[in-house]
């Protein structure tokens, strides 16, 4: 389906803190929203599986936050921000293997160091902004050209 | 290989899903991490896990794989089985350990999933 005429669309999700049993509903939103669209399905997967990080990722280490999703005819944006309390040190926090995950959240199958590597590798652009005390701030897009 | 036999293979259990059991599988993933399961290239990809909660069915959702066994007798709550059922992924239960399931579906021909190393 071409996307010419369509305007952009914006969707803003409530993730809050430690709330498992919706963990996984923006990225299912999300994922439902693009296929709609007909968006091509090797990036919608890589799109699903970025935000559905990111979405554990936020009820896992931040306070709440926010996933904003952008959809235009050039590309696919996630922007997550969080309301802390940040990241000590983002060069460990992006090695593979490297969690500060409890033993409660590793039993849910999950803090396994993988997450923001596995972030990286699906979107087309990644950046992360955290010091410790402060927002993390995830931004992520995939081209649709 | 349809998910019949394998059902039959394993000697598994359908908790829901009955009506796509004829869909096609090529390959396997087994683990108990979510986060592994997040990093492989889904090819008509079975799960093989333990794990039993609402994010192994998110994690699939995600991941366009369509069904799910679970080994050890190990059996979801009704919430889980009713996610799964409306995400259209089909659940099946064996008394299997995961490595006997693993190697009686080798053993019949499905493949290992590869990682995604895009």
């Amino acid at each position: 389906m071409s996307m010419k005429g369509v305007g952009t669309i914006q969707i803003k999700y409530m993730i809050a803190k430690n709330d498992f049993s919706k963990a996984g509903a923006a990225a299912s939103n999300i994922k439902k929203t693009l296929r709609k669209l007909g968006i091509s399905t090797d990036v919608i997967k890589r799109v699903a599986v970025a935000a559905y990080e990111t979405e554990m990722n936020v009820i896992i280490h931040s306070h709440g936050g926010i996933m904003y999703l952008n959809i235009d005819v050039e590309k696919v944006t996630i922007i997550a921000e969080d309301k802390g309390p940040g990241i000590e040190d983002i060069e460990m926090a992006m090695k593979e293997g490297y969690s500060t995950a409890t033993s409660q959240i590793r039993e849910l199958g999950f803090g396994a160091g993988m997450g923001l590597p596995n972030i990286k590798r699906c979107a087309d652009n990644f950046e992360i902004k955290s010091s410790l005390e402060n927002s993390t701030i995830i931004k992520m897009s995939f081209n649709l050209k | 290989m349809k998910l019949r036999e394998i059902q039959k293979l394993i000697n598994a259990e359908v908790l829901t899903g009955e009506k796509h059991l004829d869909k096609d599988i090529k390959t396997a993933f087994a683990c108990d991490l979510m986060s592994d399961a997040l990093t492989f290239k889904e090819d008509k990809t079975l799960l093989l896990t333990g794990l039993v909660n609402p994010h192994t069915i998110r994690t699939a959702e995600m991941m366009d794989i369509g069904a799910i066994v679970f080994v050890r007798g190990k059996k979801p709550d009704e919430a889980t089985i009713k996610l799964a059922e409306e995400v259209n992924i089909v659940l099946m239960t064996t008394a299997n350990i995961l490595f006997t399931c693993s190697g009686i579906l080798f053993a019949s021909g499905i493949k290992g999933a590869e990682l995604s190393c895009r």
